[in-house]
């Protein structure tokens, strides 16, 4: 394709991505290296309704003559980054000191937010991502195999995971997990404990947003390869047949090469979009038990109040690099197979 | 051996049924009980004290004489007009899902076909664009769009969508594009085609079933879309999912979780009709698809 | 226009000052002039925003009502701007010093002298003598009872200390009625922030040291409050870290508690027939929070939501803003609300409802600190408590994370070096 023509077909998706991603990625990468001003306090009273009560209140002026010598705030550097709430390096230097033995520095690690929340997030991702592939792929070929008149239906309940908004839905979900929902009541049945409460237990609930995540991302990789099944050509199946392969062997050798692309797509989308783990947490209740990089962000950016903007933006670079990490080994695929493709 | 692979055969198709079978119970349930659920009132479908009042609905008879109640629908679509939601959520989505196709189409297109190292990098570009946290960016957008008046208009709400989709729409169009063989469109160009001629007339016929795909994703992605529409859409703009949202009540208030779940059943019976329709579009697809290589 | 005597129950005498005036003729201000309001979306706010819209929208150019949620996460946003989205904003407590902290609204005084007449002292929420808001209603966290459980387990009385609650859950608990009597909103984030501060009040701590921003929680006061709270806590249900508003009073209309720390704003919805049993509701009864550590002061914090002016507006949009959400505030809003919510209005005749915040408020609970870092210290405490409670830390490890992540923040932010 020409530069020329290329340029055109690629213009439009590409000043958008550029307008509301791309610089806004830069400008949060520029405040994850400055920190707020000094502020100036002043010591005052504060009465109302319940009394009169000593407080601390911003000298507005005196800060708003500060901002305006520096719009941006001090510099940091890349101190944010490395402070307690993300890479902790001090820290981590001291627990490496004081432990003894690796399950003690390993404890020690565990104290620390960042990899807490990692742990928990790596453990997600590798879980579901390849479950989510081999299962999506095996009711895609199963729903294809249905009668035609099936496959509406079992397409549409196939999405229902998908369908129904997250927020209501999880919340029905996280409802059924509690000690008097349907489900875990009958675990307790099950396990003949009427103690047990997936919610007040950490591996239980790993479980359950583990399960959770694979119920509710199967139908994006199920669809994908469901409509890339449907281009698989005829005629390669038939030869396959006239050759005597079996149907698994058809599979194996001429249906799962064909998807391969369509692989790739879902497992790079996956891979980001586990890492990122965020609605499940929130409505699940699970943030005792279990944190992602994306809850801390949101921590940063609303509960505060006013937002801390340097850490939040310092902990969306790091879940850039990470993402850029973890894709690394399918980029490197997509790499092979563009330039195979391209010549 | 003819015997053996039959016999492999049947095996094979017993446990692919009974996956899908089980895979449909597994993602049918939690909706079936929703949609029971939403029959009945707070007391029952959230019970703390026996879930199986939730089926026999024990406070859905005390309070309302019946084992069955429509209230959380009426409330939801008379007293809280989601219906209003309901027209923002569709003319949402319905921009969102062509502007998006059509940027994405046209920008797939270019990415498979193009051999230089460029695209490859565009392509990587996208995926890092894609990694950005959406609630970092939704804070981002809040200054500039108060200071440029724009915020809260469903247009904005619409361009953002857009944009922060691309990422995906343009992988997803990517990967099916790639499926199309080359020869074709190269081959109308051959004939005296100019590129975008090809395009129009050669590929678009036959790329239905990976745009029908990629449009559902769209749709559902608007569709389901918390982030952005719960903070970039003023009260009279918002669509279904932060208007359910607010169901759910705060701190101060007890909300009304029955509108909420009523109003989420209730969104969802057009989509049967939509999904009914892709699917047909989709198998429709595969006899434009099936060409010869 | 005519006097109004009114008669103030008890303890609400206490918070209202003496009788005023209610003017029929409400005075709009100038003519012509925008009205935008922000607000959260629940009924008391509907209230206010409804009679200051009935009184004065037709002589306004615009007026508009914004009720919403996530309301504080873009308010700052929203008045930035000149001019503001908004000209005026309905806040708490929290958000006042969210708005303040970025210089968003503004000074009141001349505005309450001018079309202030109906308000009482009281309602004016000043710093350093300016007024920055006119608070209208008040809400805090009390106790809740079941007079017959505890009756039926031998329990004299309602509990008024910890560790009275403590006793009662165990004779509860071997009298074989209730395993969990407890429910407390414990939900990680600022439910787990809120519920230290309540008990560390008690005990008597302070956050910071007096006049800075260090922090000051890891101290014999808060030790204390932990301990009171996991006192509590061994009788609540073990999923007590996923508990916040919404679960508490369904366990309590599911009979499932016999005592609850919950917030007054729930009382309405709790003493109603929707959602519950007479049982339920006809036992119950609503009291001050409960003291804890031997001393004398409610483990509760107050709260007022009240009017704020934005900054970045032209004059008259204040001006007319302010007189027409001040002209709604009197006591023809009573007639029809009484009951949305505990009103700091002058006319207010409390109900069953409001018993629990007005004796929690007699009893001295201390108002939630409007201090320009207290959102930070809320966060810290928020998240960082959490492994004491699921008892994989020590008190003293736990509240040093806390010092350690407030301290982290605190930096980021300006407040501390």
């Amino acid at each position: 394709m020409k530069h020329r023509t290329f340029f055109w077909f690629i213009l439009p998706t590409l000043s958008a991505m550029i307008l509301f991603i791309a610089l806004p990625i830069v400008s949060v990468l520029i405040q994850s290296l400055f920190v707020e001003h000094e502020q100036v306090l002043v010591v005052s009273e504060s009465c109302g309704p319940f009394g009169c009560t000593p407080t601390t209140s911003i000298d507005a002026e005196a800060t708003a003559a500060l901002r305006e010598a520096q719009p941006l705030g001090r510099f940091n550097g890349l101190g944010t980054y490395f402070d307690r709430s993300h890479l902790a390096t001090a820290e981590v230097a001291e627990i490496w000191r004081e432990s003894n033995g690796l399950k003690s520095f390993f404890n020690g690690l565990m104290d620390l937010k960042f990899y807490k929340a990692l742990i928990f997030t790596l453990t997600y991702t590798f879980i579901v991502t390849p479950a989510v592939l081999v299962f999506g792929l095996a009711v895609a070929v199963g729903v294809n195999n249905l009668p035609r008149a099936m496959r509406g239906v079992a397409i549409f309940i196939s999405l229902l995971p998908f369908l129904v908004a997250t927020i209501v839905g999880s919340m029905i979900l996280s409802w059924m997990l509690d000690g008097e929902g349907i489900i875990g009541a009958t675990l307790q049945n099950i396990f003949n404990d009427p103690n047990l409460t997936i919610k007040s237990s950490t591996p239980l609930m790993w479980i359950a947003l583990i399960i959770y995540g694979i119920w509710h991302t199967l139908p994006f990789s199920f669809i994908t390869f469901y409509a890339g099944l449907q281009t698989v050509p005829q005629d390669t199946l038939e030869a396959a047949r006239v050759d005597g392969a079996s149907k698994w062997q058809t599979m194996i050798s001429v249906v799962v090469p064909h998807l391969m692309p369509l692989v790739s797509f879902v497992t790079l989308m996956l891979l980001m979009d586990n890492f990122r783990v965020f609605e499940p947490i929130v409505s699940f209740q699970a943030e005792a038990h279990a944190q992602s990089l994306s809850t801390f962000i949101l921590s940063d950016l609303r509960e505060a109040g006013n937002p801390l903007y340097a850490s939040a933006g310092a902990t969306s670079i790091l879940t850039i690099i990470g993402v850029a990490i973890l894709l690394t080994p399918v980029v490197i695929r997509t790499w092979r197979d563009f330039n195979a493709t391209s010549h | 051996m003819a015997t053996k692979a039959e016999s492999r055969l049947t095996t094979l198709k017993i446990v692919s049924y009974v996956l899908v079978g089980v895979w449909l119970i597994i993602a049918a349930f939690p909706f079936l009980w929703t949609f029971w659920g939403s029959f009945k009132v707070q007391g029952d479908f959230f019970s703390k004290a026996d879930w199986t009042n939730a089926i026999y609905g024990v406070f859905t008879t005390r309070e309302t004489g019946g084992a069955f109640t429509a209230n959380g629908y009426i409330g939801a679509w008379v007293q809280e007009s989601f219906w209003k939601n309901v027209l923002n959520t569709t003319v949402i989505v319905f921009f969102t899902v062509i502007i998006s196709l059509t940027f994405g189409t046209l920008g797939g297109y270019a990415l498979a076909r193009s051999g230089f190292r460029y695209a490859f990098w565009i392509l990587m570009a996208a995926l890092i664009f894609r990694a950005m946290p959406h609630i970092t960016l939704v804070s981002g957008y809040m200054l500039p769009f108060f200071e440029w008046n724009v915020w809260g208009l469903k247009g904005t709400a619409i361009i953002v969508l857009v944009a922060i989709n691309q990422p995906f729409t343009l992988w997803m169009l990517h990967s099916f594009f790639k499926n199309i063989p080359k020869d074709m469109d190269e081959s109308a160009m051959v004939d005296g085609c100019t590129r975008f001629q090809a395009f129009w007339h050669v590929i678009v016929p036959v790329m239905w079933p990976g745009v029908i795909t990629t449009g559902l994703f769209s749709f559902l992605l608007a569709y389901n879309d918390y982030a952005v529409t719960s903070m970039l859409l003023s009260k009279p703009n918002e669509t279904m999912v932060p208007a359910v949202a607010s169901f759910l009540g705060s701190v101060q208030v007890q909300g009304n979780i029955m509108f909420a779940v009523a109003a989420v059943v209730s969104a969802t019976a057009p989509l049967f009709v939509l999904i009914l329709f892709f699917q047909r579009q989709i198998v429709s697809g595969l006899t434009a698809g099936a060409v010869k290589g | 226009m005519f006097l109004k005597k009114v008669v103030v129950a008890g303890a609400m005498s206490a918070l209202l000052g003496t009788a005023a005036y209610a003017d029929a003729n409400a005075n709009c201000g100038p003519d012509g002039a925008s009205v935008r309001i922000l607000g959260s979306d629940f009924p008391a706010i509907q209230a206010v925003a409804g009679a200051a819209e009935a009184n004065c929208a037709s002589g306004a150019g615009e007026f508009t009502i914004n009720l919403r949620d996530n309301t504080r996460d873009m308010m700052n946003q929203a008045l930035t701007p000149n001019p503001a989205e908004y000209t005026s904003v309905i806040v708490a407590n929290s958000t006042l010093t969210q708005l303040m902290n970025d210089d968003l609204v503004r000074p009141l005084n001349d505005l309450v002298e001018k079309y202030g007449q109906n308000l009482q002292p009281s309602q004016l929420i000043t710093i350093d003598g300016n007024v920055m808001a006119v608070a209208f209603m008040a809400n805090s966290q009390h106790l809740f009872s079941r007079t017959d459980i505890l009756e039926q387990a031998g329990v004299d009385g309602i509990p008024s200390s910890v560790e009275e609650m403590v006793a009662a859950a165990e004779k509860i608990r071997a009298a074989g009625i209730m395993e969990y009597p407890i429910a407390m909103n414990m939900k990680v984030g600022w439910n787990v922030g809120e519920v230290f501060n309540l008990f560390f009040f008690a005990n008597g701590g302070e956050l910071f040291k007096p006049g800075t921003a260090e922090p000051n929680v890891n101290s014999p006061a808060g030790v204390a409050a932990l301990n009171s709270i996991k006192s509590l806590l061994e009788y609540t249900h073990p999923d007590f870290l996923s508990h916040a508003s919404n679960e508490t009073q369904a366990l309590w209309e599911a009979g499932q508690a016999a005592m609850a720390i919950m917030w007054g704003s729930r009382g309405g919805a709790v003493l109603d027939d929707e959602g519950s049993t007479a049982e339920v509701t006809e036992n119950t009864v609503l009291s001050a929070a409960p003291t804890a550590g031997g001393g004398s002061i409610p483990a509760a914090t107050l709260w007022w939501d009240g009017i704020t002016i934005a900054k970045n507006i032209p004059d008259a949009d204040a001006e007319a803003s302010f007189a027409a959400l001040v002209s709604g505030l009197n006591a023809d809003l009573m007639v029809e609300n009484n009951d949305k919510a505990i009103w700091l209005i002058d006319g207010f005749q409390p109900g069953p409802a409001a018993a629990g915040v007005s004796a929690t408020a007699a009893g001295g609970a201390k108002p939630y600190p409007m201090i320009p870092y207290i959102n930070f210290m809320h966060n810290a405490l928020g998240s960082e408590l959490v492994d004491f409670y699921k008892g994989t830390e020590s008190a003293e490890d736990a509240l040093a994370d806390v010092e350690a992540a407030y301290v982290t923040a605190a930096k980021e932010a300006g407040f501390l070096n």
